[in-house]
């Protein structure tokens, strides 16, 4: 069984319960998604907390029939990209998020640099992110979440579509609309060195 | 390599921008994980907040304030929380500002800051008993039979102190602030009734003058000018001079001089059970 139709049985069986797991299996994804949608770490950390909370307020007014329904993937990802695009910077921030202590998890990062890599490939491979994440907030807003929901955190085209509300074919044409204009500013970023014959080429 | 950068005039073949974009993904920082579930009330965050007892520690989660200990290390505290909460728990640089200053003002005698509870896992009754609590005024006390009668449950005065003694969030829900209806001063779980007359006496009372007037059997003042009849540390009381100070060992002894009860303190509530 698909983990995350598991997830949703467990979910509409005891919510609480379950609720860590969810949190365990998707944090890193919707972090991933408001960071790249918004550019900013902080913002994104609200965002993909805000989304939590909220699908854990949305489920616990839904019967189980509707939580064991629910296609966690695109659900939770059209929540953070709602609040992202909802998202205005509070300029007196009363309730900074929690400073916790150091390191409650040290996990390693699935995403990094293996050890094998040598400096100089870590530090294209940083260069190469940089230049991508800039790239990437150069986009407008409707390219910008399909080309991210679809290629950085990996949906199908059609989980893509249910997430942005949109239909498969103008999901498919903002991905690719958005990957050429990629091209288009990467080609153009000064920064950008060795990586970018394999980006835009 | 450098000149074959430089030269390199992007011919079009299609590599790799789509497995760059998955290079993209982040892990999230470690507090996102713990904060969300705080944030849902599934967890919990501590830390160390000054009290008139020192340092005492605080737990919190987006419900409200869980747990508050004057344990002697973080150990200990966790220890105690992991039995009697049993939720997750995370160490907090501090307690956020918004809650130490509600907590702040509660210490400092302010019955309007409002301060969150989680009061999960208690019974109907002790919550009847813990919000009563919070009623009381700094700098004084009523007695375990006026909680009972207050809550209605003027029989279950035993039930009454064994709910405070159970009180998850001491100092915030002022427990300190209920003795024994002979007006001595009764146990307190934040270590012993040494604690609760310090805590007291922070809070402006005087314990030894308090017990001495229990001792001489006054359980009520009254004033002969106002003929109002009051709990010796009602702030109604304190304002009546010595000379117009009527002490009485009952309320019944104070009705029967002619005096009304005090509707701030409400002294009929802790007639209750006084061998006078």
């Amino acid at each position: 069984m698909d983990p995350d139709t598991a997830l949703a049985a467990r979910l509409a069986a005891d919510l609480d319960a379950a609720f860590e797991p969810l949190v365990a299996a998707h944090r890193d994804r919707l972090y991933s998604i408001a960071l790249r949608l918004l550019g900013d770490s902080r913002d994104a950390e609200e965002v993909a907390q805000d989304a939590l909370v909220r699908a854990h307020r949305a489920m616990a007014g839904y019967d189980a029939e509707r939580i064991r329904a629910l296609r966690l993937r695109p659900w939770l990802a059209a929540i953070v990209v709602n609040l992202s695009r909802n998202r205005r910077r509070r300029r007196d921030d009363l309730r900074p998020p929690l400073q916790l202590e150091p390191l409650l998890e040290t996990g390693l990062d699935p995403g990094g640099p293996s050890p094998a890599m040598g400096p100089h490939d870590r530090a294209a491979r940083r260069e190469t992110i940089r230049a991508l994440a800039a790239a990437l907030l150069s986009l407008p807003p409707g390219p910008r979440a399909a080309v991210i929901l679809r290629h950085v955190d990996g949906l199908s085209v059609a989980e893509t579509a249910a997430a942005l509300d949109r239909p498969e074919g103008t999901v498919k044409a903002q991905v690719s609309r958005g990957l050429a204009r990629l091209r288009l500013h990467l080609s153009e970023d000064p920064d950008l060195g060795p990586s970018r014959r394999e980006l835009t080429a | 390599m450098t000149s074959r950068t430089r030269t390199a005039a992007a011919p079009p073949i299609d590599i790799d921008l789509e497995a760059a974009l998955a290079m993209l993904a982040e892990p999230a920082p470690a507090a996102l994980g713990p904060s969300a579930l705080i944030a849902v009330g599934l967890a919990d965050a501590y830390a160390e907040l000054p009290s008139p007892l020192g340092s005492i520690f605080v737990a919190w989660n987006a419900r409200g304030v869980s747990w508050v200990d004057r344990a002697i290390d973080r150990e200990a505290f966790e220890a105690r929380f992991a039995a009697q909460i049993g939720r997750p728990l995370h160490r907090a640089r501090a307690v956020p500002p918004w809650l130490a200053r509600a907590i702040g003002a509660r210490l400092a005698g302010d019955r309007r800051a409002k301060v969150k509870l989680d009061l999960r896992g208690r019974t109907e009754f002790e919550t009847a008993v813990l919000t009563k609590a919070l009623e009381i005024p700094r700098g004084e006390v009523r007695p375990y039979g006026w909680i009972a009668a207050e809550i209605g449950r003027p029989r279950a005065v035993r039930a009454v102190g064994t709910a405070l003694a159970h009180n998850p969030v001491p100092l915030v829900v002022p427990c300190h602030r209920v003795v024994r209806s002979d007006g001595t001063i009764g146990q307190y779980s934040l270590g012993g009734p040494a604690a609760k007359r310090t805590v007291l006496a922070a809070e402006g009372l005087d314990p030894i003058a308090m017990e001495a007037g229990a001792r001489a059997g006054i359980r009520f003042l009254g004033s002969d000018t106002t003929h109002i009849v009051c709990l010796p540390t009602c702030h109604n009381a304190k304002r009546i001079t010595a000379r117009h100070r009527v002490p009485f060992r009952s309320l019944a002894a104070a009705t029967g001089a002619g005096f009304r009860a005090c509707r701030d303190c409400r002294p009929a509530s802790g007639g209750v059970a006084v061998a006078a």
